[in-house]
């Protein structure tokens, strides 16, 4: 029989491969062997060292690159600080046009991008061809487009300066693209360094940079391990870090930058829940989870990999699941006709079977198709693993492979539990034909991203990024944009040391009483001790140490506090049931309440001028002053309070990208030492206007600004635990917020010491951080004290991707 | 060199074939609460049936067999005013030798005894095509039951079945009336259904949904759960007169529709789209769609059909074009 005739009857698929002769073209132009690209040229390494890059489905060498130094590092750096002087100078709008170039040099290529992509990392040649490069081109469109319009979008900002970019290996040449592109756009100049394991599409694209006239040093590519981004990382110059990686890998950068004052946004892992109700459309969810956790081998920091099913419809999506699974096809990256190539290295490998075999052991049923995978290169089969526990390692690390793991739910409270029992947040899938459940249930998961009825969906419109131990920031979007810019007035900052504001009087502040002390005689008729405020009302403090408060003429007012960790730790316990409460008050409702905070202080003006003047020995208008710019304050938050929302983001997909600006949770904030009411309003009531609840540390120099404030929580409505304060030291309460688990993001405006403990610290849950790294604010002025900037800091974006049509 | 070794894992059982592939769906009776509990998310299955044709790829060799399984699978139709007996006559001519015998030759598969999979025409040429195809053993399918509109009196639409099975045809397509799905009449679609099923005897009836006018695509699962609860041994997409014709997404809809149904009562029930389909690139789509949709048993004429009338053109010159490596032209092959 012939060929043919025998194929009519099999009617098997057959190969499909797409040639990769001119990747190995290109590859011999470069004798297979490649120097660092500083500006603007090939620059041989010093020392020069070099190691292999293999091609992951034959396991055979591609190429060799150049591990770059510390002195290489240097290099990069130098050539990006000289280059911003001009690049940053350039009008957006020459900008844009180099932004528009790369972005046509990248579809002039596409193909060989594609092809030495799939070769490189061992993704199918479908993925790099139709996702990766298609979105890499798109990326640099949409961020030209924001080169030519930011001079009149974002006024008052300005480019960071040299931006130092470490990227994986799982989407090489997009996790450049998504860094690269923003940071042009806004005016800064990169050093990027690719993962070890694939770095070609790096390179081929410094080419293009050259080819394209990019002027020389606003890009570098350094290539090498983990000792190059290291490097990177802790050099001086570089002004702003930005990170694509492991979580383990980011809570290192956020401990050695701590305090330097480099602006940070990391992108780290996930454990992404996939939730089907019962009224999915099953079938379509069977493929939604192949996109979810076979797409790139599930090597995707966003993988759906957990899959949270309604108990009553479980039974049936295995059962189509495991049917599914047995067509999918695994081979040669470069076959058009595969959905599962080669896992990136051997080290991968062995994590995921190490991984799956703890599972295994751990009692989890693991089950594989049929058909068997090939012989050479690091390949591993798609996976399903069922009587899987929230408890498991499989229901909690992330795996980072084609290993799924299902659990079910009852309930659609209970999926939002089990959804958010991780340290995660990276992304979410939701399936069902309710509106009324989708809706409902998006907002109520901790994720940057949630996909409705689909999974994986990316554009450079939309921003991309974590909550919790996934890391900050955006990429993508107007929201991804605010990683590459800084306030102008910010700049000013780093040269002043001195607060703010009227010279208050030397003698007055507070000192630390001991344990039952008894305080010098009161002058006041009436005994006043504050005490703590959480939970709604005025708390003993667990110890009996006290701060005893002197005012301006050297005399003894009252004492306040000393709060300590348990009463940190009690405030936090109570700003959750605060936060509980009024996340889902309306931002009317919000607004209403900040203005009646307004109101009340207003009723009480003179008491808390008067106040001011006694302790500080300021003058009266000065004092007054501060009064009245706290109650503008109010005013501008309750303002803002239903008109700092979101956007619908203009996505190339028939659906609504929504972008919504969430609060963070329970947030910290220490607050300044000067400006004892302005301060504390100033970072409270943006904090509440977002729908955090907060724990505040007061002025430790003149706590009774804050705790007289409590009378006018009391009366204006604000529910319980929603503001809580501890007054006490400073340097004993940071720490214990800044480590706390369970607090999601802390403002530090102390001494730069205390702003790079906070950053240290921040790492157990890597929290959300913002510092001015001991510089003083000038909280009298609108453009510091109060403003977009904030509102910022007390939120977060999640894009909610609504696909639409009947 | 690293390799897997999966020796412990749970194998999966083999794929389910239909046992026997032609036996008849002899239908069940109506589960409404089955067809009302059907969810059809109209935006995944487009990203499926999208990602259909990327996913998969069809070169070379296989590609002319694919080819030459699509003319197998194929019903010659035509279904226009003007059909003369002398036009039915060259269509069957056609159908008899799809493809010229030297490309056949050439591609190693004058062998396979290669016959389109039927000849589909109106009632009134029934007879014509029936002895223009004796000995071939190709089945001759006639349109019925009012075809297109299917608007006819219940009683007259019947006795077209009738007549048409007594006219030697061997296949009936039947249009459903499209009110009872509009309507979510599903009772009155599911009697209608089983009454020209009755009417067919031993003749397999083909529903055809008309698609383009369902409005959605749950709406396109769920007629075709009823016409296969009414004993359907087919479903088709469209009449080839609908301003929509057949769609990949229709087609996924409806194959997960056969998928579930042949999951739950064991009745394998076979797929036609039909309009619209002109090229040799389509023509492989659809075949893509089945295979991975449904399986191979799905690719073979007992379980799959084209309704086509230029498609044949277009893959004889793919067929040449694959044998010579130069272009073909349309008039290098015998018309139909």
């Amino acid at each position: 029989m012939s060929r043919i005739a025998e194929i009519f009857e099999t009617m098997e698929y057959g190969p499909a491969p797409e040639s990769p002769d001119r990747v190995d073209a290109w590859l011999r132009a470069h004798d297979a062997r490649f120097d660092l690209f500083i500006g603007g040229e090939w620059v041989a390494g010093d020392p020069g060292e070099r190691f292999e890059v293999v091609r992951p489905s034959t396991g055979e060498p591609l190429a060799e690159v150049t591990q770059a130094s510390e002195a290489d590092v240097d290099r990069a750096v130098r050539a990006a600080r000289e280059a911003f002087a001009t690049w940053s100078r350039l009008s957006g709008h020459e900008r844009a046009r180099h932004l528009y170039a790369l972005a046509r040099g990248i579809q002039k290529r596409a193909r060989l991008f594609a092809v030495l992509e799939s070769m490189d990392n061992g993704k199918p040649i479908r993925e790099s061809r139709d996702l990766d490069i298609p979105l890499v081109a798109r990326h640099f469109y949409h961020h030209a487009g924001w080169a030519q319009l930011i001079e009149r979008d974002l006024p008052g900002y300005e480019p960071v300066g040299v931006v130092g970019q470490v990227i994986p290996w799982n989407f090489p040449l997009l996790m450049l693209a998504w860094k690269i592109a923003p940071a042009l756009a806004a005016g800064n100049t990169v050093v990027l360094k690719p993962a070890e394991f694939t770095p070609l599409t790096a390179l081929l694209f410094a080419e293009l940079c050259r080819d394209a006239g990019l002027p020389p040093g606003v890009v570098n590519i350094v290539t090498g391990d983990g000792r190059t981004g290291a490097a990177l990382v802790a050099h001086p110059d570089v002004d702003k870090v930005a990170f694509t990686g492991s979580t383990e890998v980011g809570r290192i950068i956020r401990a050695e930058t701590a305090g330097s004052g480099k602006k940070l946004s990391l992108e780290l892992g996930g454990k992404s829940p996939f939730i089907v109700y019962d009224d999915a459309d099953l079938d379509s969810v069977v493929e939604g989870v192949v996109d979810a956790i076979w797409f790139n081998q599930g090597q995707v920091c966003c993988a759906g990999s957990r899959i949270l099913v309604q108990e009553s419809v479980a039974a049936t999506l295995e059962r189509k699941l495991r049917a599914r699974m047995e067509t999918l096809r695994m081979g040669d990256p470069l076959d058009k006709g595969i959905d599962i190539g080669a896992i990136v290295a051997p080290v991968q490998l062995e994590r995921i079977r190490s991984l799956v075999e703890q599972g295994r052991r751990e009692g989890a049923r693991i089950w594989q198709p049929s058909w068997s995978t090939p012989k050479e290169g690091y390949f591993y089969p798609p996976t399903l693993c069922t009587d899987v526990a929230p408890a498991s390692t499989l229901a909690q690390v992330e795996i980072f492979g084609p290993v799924v793991a299902l659990m079910t739910f009852r309930t659609p409270a209970e999926s939002v539990e089990l959804a958010n029992d991780t340290r995660y947040g990276l992304a979410a899938s939701v399936w069902t034909e309710n509106v009324n459940l989708a809706l409902d249930i998006a907002p109520r998961i901790k994720a940057g991203t949630v996909w409705i009825n689909c999974t994986n969906l990316f554009d450079a419109a939309s921003g991309f990024g974590g909550y919790r131990e996934s890391g900050y920031g955006r990429e993508g979007g107007r929201e991804g944009l605010f990683e590459y810019v800084v306030p102008s007035w910010t700049r000013a900052l780093k040269k002043r040391d001195r607060a703010f504001g009227p010279k208050p009087a030397d003698a007055s502040g507070t000192r630390p009483l001991e344990e039952g002390a008894t305080p010098p005689p009161a002058p006041a008729p009436v005994d006043r001790t504050p005490k703590l405020y959480y939970g709604g009302k005025q708390a003993r403090p667990d110890a009996e140490y006290a701060l005893a408060v002197i005012d301006a003429e050297g005399h003894f007012v009252a004492e306040v506090p000393r709060g300590n960790r348990k009463d940190v730790r009690n405030a936090v316990e109570a700003a959750h049931r605060g936060a509980r409460a009024w996340v889902p008050r309306t931002a009317h409702n919000r607004a209403q309440i900040l203005y009646y905070m307004a109101e009340n202080l207003s009723y009480r003006a003179d008491e808390f001028a008067a106040r001011l003047r006694a302790l500080q020995g300021i003058r009266r208008k000065d004092a007054e002053r501060e009064v009245e710019l706290s109650i503008r304050r109010l005013f501008t938050y309750a303002a803002w309070a239903d008109k700092y929302d979101g956007a619908v983001h203009h996505t190339p997909f028939r659906n609504v990208t929504l972008a919504m600006p969430e609060p963070i949770g329970a947030m910290a904030a220490v607050c300044p030492d000067e400006a004892p009411l302005l301060g504390f309003v100033s970072v409270m009531a943006p904090l509440v206007c977002m729908g955090n609840a907060a724990v505040i540390v007061p002025s430790q120099r003149w706590p009774l600004l804050a705790t007289d404030f409590y009378q006018i929580l009391e009366t204006s409505d604000v529910p319980a635990g929603v503001v809580n304060v501890v007054t006490g030291l400073r340097t004993e309460l940071t720490p214990v917020l800044a480590a706390h688990d369970d607090i999601d993001g802390i403002w530090y405006f102390g001494d730069a010491d205390g702003a790079a403990e906070v950053e240290r610290l921040s790492t157990g849950n890597m929290k959300r951080t913002w510092t001015t790294y001991g510089a003083p604010l000038d909280w009298w002025s609108d453009e510091q004290g109060e403003g977009e900037h904030f509102l910022r800091e007390a939120s977060q974006v999640k894009n909610i991707w609504v696909p639409y049509g009947e | 060199m690293v390799t897997t070794t999966r020796s412990e894992v749970p194998r999966a059982p083999a794929p389910v074939e239909p046992e026997v592939p032609h036996a008849r769906n002899p239908g069940m009776p109506l589960e409404a609460e089955w067809v009302e509990e059907v969810r059809v998310n109209r935006s995944a299955v487009e990203r499926r049936a999208s990602t259909l044709t990327t996913r998969r790829s069809v070169k070379k060799d296989w590609q002319a067999a694919w080819l030459l399984k699509a003319v197998a699978c194929m019903d010659l139709t035509t279904l226009a005013g003007d059909d003369t007996p002398g036009r039915v006559q060259r269509l069957c001519a056609k159908a008899r030798r799809p493809v010229r015998r030297d490309i056949l030759e050439g591609l190693g598969a004058d062998r396979l005894g290669l016959t389109v999979g039927a000849v589909c025409v109106y009632h009134a040429f029934v007879e014509t095509a029936v002895r223009a195809l004796q000995g071939s053993g190709i089945p001759v399918a006639a349109v019925s039951t009012g075809f297109p509109h299917g608007l006819s009196p219940f009683e007259t639409r019947l006795a077209e079945i009738r007549a048409s099975v007594e006219a030697g045809a061997r296949e009936i397509d039947i249009v459903i009336t499209r009110a009872h799905v509009l309507t979510r009449n599903w009772q009155a679609l599911y009697d209608e259904v089983r009454a020209f099923r009755e009417a067919c005897g031993d003749a397999h009836m083909k529903a055809i949904l008309a698609t383009g006018e369902l409005a959605t695509l749950r709406n396109v699962y769920q007629a075709s759960l009823v016409c296969m609860m009414a004993g359907a041994d087919f479903i088709k997409t469209s009449t080839g007169k609908e301003s929509a014709n057949a769609t990949l997404p229709v087609g996924v809809t409806m194959a997960r529709a056969i998928r579930e149904y042949g999951e739950r009562t064991g009745h394998a029930v076979g797929f036609k789209p039909a309009g619209g389909i002109r090229t040799a690139k389509e023509a492989l789509a659809w075949l893509i769609l089945m295979k991975e949709e449904l399986g191979n048993a799905w690719l073979e004429p007992t379980l799959f059909r084209f309704g086509a009338s230029s498609l044949l053109r277009d893959i004889e010159r793919q067929l040449e074009h694959h044998l010579t490596g130069r272009y073909s032209a349309g008039h290098r092959h015998p018309m139909a």
